[in-house]
This record gives C-alpha cells, sequence and structure tokens, in this order.
C-alpha cells in the first residue's frame, strides 16, 4: 500500500510512546544507572564506570550461563520449527475436528509458566509422577533432581510441550493461506509429496515462519519460570539459564552493579539477533510486495 | 479414508502428548493427600472434593484469581486502547521516524522481563503504584503493546484505503469513522490482538509477582503457597493449578472460530 506523508500521524502514536516509555525507558534507564554506579546502601552512588562490564565480560560463571542458554535455544529451535511444521502439515484442514485440535492444541500456551513447571515437576517425580514412575518402573534411571542430563531432558521435553504448538499454530495459518490452485497444478506436474513441501509450501510459509523462529528464540532465550519451578537452576548450576542467573544475583544477592551490567549486556545480545531477524523479515515482506 | 489415517495418527499421538500431564494433574487435584503418596493409581480411588474446597473457601486462595482476572482485563483494555490509533497510523501513513519507532516497540517485546524485575518494583514504589492491580497492568503493557500493535497493523494493511477516503468524502470526521466503520471492518483481527493480551498477561508470573506482596497478588505467585507449613500439600496445589487452566480454556473456546480466521487473514 503507498503511505501517505504525514507527520501528525505522530499524535495517533503518541499513547503508545507515552505508556510503553513509562514502562519502558525509565527502568532501562536505572538499569544503566546501577551499571556504572556502586552503591553501599543509603541511596550513595560512586561512578564506576566501566568496572562492572569489565568484570561481567570476563567472569566464567556469565561465560558458562550463555553456554548452557545457547545450547538450550539452538536445541529448542531444531526440535520445536520441523516438529512444528510437521504437526501442522498433518491437522485436519476445516469442520469439526479442524477446531477440535486448534482448541486444544492452544491449550498449553495458556497456562501461566509457573503452573507450567508445576505440571512437570508433578509428571516427572519418581514417587507420585506418572512419566517418573513409568521410566522407573520400565527400569530407566531416571531422576531430574540429582542427574543433569536427566534434568536437561525434562526442561527441553516441558518447552517442546509448552511451545511446539504455538510453531504448529502459525505454520498451519501460512499453509491455510495457499490457494487450491496450487495444489491442483501440483498435481497435474504429478509433483511428488516432497516436492509439493519444498516449492509450494514451504515458501508459502517463510513469513509465518520467520516470525515463529523469532517468537520462539526470544522466548527461549528469556525463559526463566518454567525451569526455575521444576529444577531451581539445579542439579548444581546445570539448568542455570542466563535470566535465573540474572535474578539471583540481582534479587538473591543485591549485586545490583554486576547484575545490571549483565542485563544490558543480554538484552543487547537478544537485541542485535532479533535485529538480523528483523531485517530479513522487512526484506521478504518488501519483494512479496513487488 | 485410507490417505487419511496417518496424519490422524500423527495428531492423535501429539494431542496425547499435550494432554498426558494434563490428565495427570487432573487425576492428581481429586485424590486425597494420601492416596497421591502412598499408592500409584491412574484414576482416583477415593474421590474427593476437599482440594478444590479449600480453595473456593478460602478468600487468600480465590482473591487470587480475582486480582489476576482484574490486571489481565486491565492489561488488554489498555493495550488495545494505545495500540489501536498507532496501528493505524503505522498502516496508513509514513511519518519521520516511523520505521525507527516501530522496531523500537518490538525491541520492548524482545527485553527479558528478569532485567526489568527489580527496577520496576523501584518505579511502582516510589510512584506509590506497588501491590496495586494497575501497576501489573502498566507492566505487562512493556510486551503487550508492542505485540499489539503488530498485530494489528497487518489485520490494518489488508483494509483497503479507498474505504477511509470514502468515509471522509461522506462527512465522517476521523474518532467516528475510526469506531464505526473502521472497527468492524478488523473486529477479527481485534479479536486476535486481544486474546494474545490476555495469553501473554496471564501466563506471566515474574512480574506480576515482584510487583504485588498482598492486595494484588496472583493466582500463580499464591500457589507457591502449598511448599511452606507441614510439607507439600500436592492435592491443592494440583487443584489450583487444574483452576488455572480453566479461564484460559474457556477464552480459547469463545474465540475458536475469531483465532481460525484470524490465523488465516493476519500475520500472527
Amino acid at each position: 500500500m503507498i503511505k501517505t506523508q504525514n507527520n501528525k500521524a505522530w499524535f495517533l502514536v503518541l499513547p503508545v510512546l507515552v505508556v510503553v516509555a513509562f514502562s519502558a525507558v525509565l527502568p532501562l534507564m536505572t538499569v544503566v544507572n546501577y551499571a556504572l554506579n556502586d552503591t553501599f546502601g543509603n541511596n550513595k552512588f560512586f561512578w564506576v564506570g566501566l568496572e562492572w562490564f569489565e568484570e561481567m565480560v570476563t567472569s566464567s560463571r556469565l561465560h558458562d550461563a550463555l553456554g548452557r542458554q545457547i545450547l538450550f535455544s539452538a536445541i529448542i529451535l531444531t526440535i520445536q520449527v520441523p516438529l512444528g511444521i510437521y504437526i501442522a502439515l498433518n491437522m485436519p484442514k476445516k469442520g469439526f475436528w479442524a477446531s477440535f485440535c486448534l482448541v486444544l492444541m492452544s491449550l498449553p500456551l495458556l497456562i501461566p509458566f509457573n503452573v507450567v513447571g508445576t505440571i512437570w515437576q508433578i509428571f516427572g517425580r519418581v514417587d507420585i509422577g506418572l512419566l517418573g514412575h513409568t521410566l522407573g518402573a520400565l527400569g530407566i534411571d531416571y531422576n531430574y533432581t540429582n542427574d543433569p542430563f536427566d534434568a536437561w531432558m525434562t526442561v527441553i521435553v516441558m518447552d517442546v510441550w509448552h511451545w511446539t504448538s504455538l510453531v504448529a499454530l502459525l505454520a498451519y495459518a501460512g499453509l491455510q493461506s495457499i490457494p487450491q490452485a496450487y495444489y491442483q497444478a501440483a498435481k497435474i506436474d504429478q509433483a511428488s509429496r516432497w516436492a509439493v513441501f519444498r516449492y509450494i509450501e514451504l515458501p508459502k510459509m517463510q513469513g509465518v515462519l520467520l516470525i515463529a523462529i523469532l517468537l520462539r528464540f526470544m522466548d527461549s532465550f528469556m525463559i526463566y519460570t518454567e525451569p526455575f519451578v521444576v529444577t531451581g537452576g539445579g542439579p548444581g548450576n546445570s539448568t542455570t539459564f542466563l535470566s535465573i542467573d540474572l535474578v539471583k544475583m540481582a534479587i538473591g544477592q543485591f549485586d545490583l552493579g554486576p547484575a545490571a551490567a549483565f542485563s544490558l549486556m543480554y538484552f543487547l545480545v537478544i537485541l542485535l539477533v532479533s535485529w538480523v531477524f528483523f531485517t530479513v523479515m522487512t526484506n521478504l515482506d518488501r519483494q512479496e510486495s513487488k | 479414508m485410507m490417505r487419511v489415517k496417518p496424519s490422524a495418527l500423527v495428531m492423535g499421538l501429539y494431542l496425547l502428548f499435550l494432554l498426558l500431564p494434563i490428565y495427570w494433574l487432573v487425576n492428581m487435584s481429586l485424590k486425597t493427600n494420601t492416596e497421591i503418596l502412598s499408592s500409584f493409581t491412574l484414576f482416583p480411588q477415593e474421590l474427593t472434593f476437599r482440594n478444590y474446597m479449600v480453595i473456593l473457601t478460602d478468600p487468600s486462595w480465590y482473591m487470587g484469581y480475582i486480582n489476576s482476572i482484574i490486571y489481565v482485563t486491565m492489561n488488554v483494555v489498555i493495550s488495545l486502547a494505545v495500540a489501536l490509533p498507532a496501528a493505524y497510523a503505522f498502516s496508513r501513513y509514513s511519518f519521520m521516524g516511523d520505521k525507527h519507532l516501530f522496531f523500537w516497540l518490538l525491541t520492548n517485546r524482545m527485553a527479558p522481563p528478569a532485567v526489568f524485575a527489580l527496577p520496576f518494583f523501584q518505579l511502582y514504589s516510589s510512584v506509590g503504584l506497588f501491590d496495586t492491580h494497575i501497576a501489573v497492568a502498566l507492566a505487562h503493557c512493556l510486551f503487550n503493546v508492542p505485540l499489539a500493535v503488530w498485530i494489528l497493523e497487518g489485520f490494518m494493511r489488508g483494509v483497503p484505503k479507498e474505504i477511509d477516503e470514502t468515509a471522509y468524502i461522506d462527512g465522517y470526521s476521523f474518532p467516528k469513522f475510526f469506531v464505526k466503520i473502521f472497527m468492524p471492518l478488523i473486529a477479527s483481527g481485534i479479536g486476535v490482538a486481544a486474546f494474545f493480551c490476555f495469553m501473554f498477561s496471564w501466563v506471566e508470573l515474574l512480574l506480576s509477582r515482584t510487583l504485588t506482596s498482598v492486595n494484588a497478588k496472583p493466582i500463580a505467585a499464591t500457589m507457591t503457597r502449598t511448599v511452606s507449613a507441614s510439607g507439600m500439600d500436592w492435592g491443592v496445589l494440583a487443584a489450583a493449578g487444574v483452576l488455572t487452566i480453566v479461564p484460559g480454556a474457556l477464552v480459547i473456546y469463545f474465540v475458536r472460530n475469531y483465532i481460525a480466521k484470524g490465523f488465516a487473514l493476519g500475520r500472527v
């Protein structure tokens, strides 16, 4: 659509600006302030410059948490995106069963994060959980509270359970928008199922898939509540992801300066990756409208 | 018919995977604590509703639900009210700095709540809003407003501009045109945006827990109570979990047709 040049449109954007500035800019400035100062209480601050940043960049604790976080997000994306597409391809196209599946699949998305954690905490427990008990009965030594590998598996399966539906629903929306004529043409050409997927469905889903990947990346990179409820970051530090570590530092130990410096770098990493996604996305949009 | 079967099998397995943990939670919520701890049963042997009665008769439990519903509703209303005009501006006009502004808005959706928890606490305490519903509603605007703008802009782009122009020629003022003509046209978009705002505000815990202590405490935070006292009250915990799923399930049920339609039309 060709847009009219009109700077008065700023008046329409103003309410958003005020609300978001109140809840984003002011707190962010506070974080910046903490990151550059040291305090011994009583609201007295001493300028320390970039000291906290230097400390954090070289901190092995941060490196470990970052490594775990990247591994976690990578595993989550490699499982959820293909699985979500696969589920979307198998969903009924219309009628009662389509809305039946939609309703059931949306269910995990609307459960509060800590309840998701609670559900899996109960489900996985060796003594009272269906999963833990069944695995134990099958002779598999499974206990997410002492074994780091089991803890990882639990957290990953939980996230797959929680969020795959979002990818599937988005991919499903992309599939629904493909006109029937494309499939008919493919049938006439006797295209294989794979060819239909590769040359018709995948390109048509590109836009929504990018949104799905962007959302899943951001949210898995910020994950806090669910693993915190299930494992509390343990055993040891094995499931302490960035947000868990950050909250521990800021609220648990009240190390405001390092925590704030850490926050800012954390935010910048997410921003950078998301900016790349966003640029790719808007370029695709432009190509499509041409 | 034969061709449908493999996909039905895949869906069946996937839905089974989704429902098993929820089934287990419901199962536990209907058992007594002795049964939960002493025996392993797939169905409650002595069916009991005690766990639900505990929650529904104790104000410190059920007020949690009311608090959550209050701030979620406030958040949906505020988010939509500010996002609608902004999304219209983004979809219809180009103005100075529009692209930067749009990206800046989206960056707030990307901000980890953990980064903002402590500053939020101090900000809202200093303006005297700590432990009020509006504080949580405003804090959730951080990620819901950008999302609402993003979704609505996608829907508004689909409405031809000629409709605006015709309305102005017919003598409609901007507010009247917007409410009477434009909003009904993107009703399903508003439905989808409201659904997503509801969803992200309902499920969020870190900020809502940090910003409240008693009067506006959300149910999700109340649930952590069961850990203390005489060991873990698993039955009540499970029952509280089941009750937090109910509002979400109701909302999905009512908007299911909008969602299917909205998914097909818009960018979400």
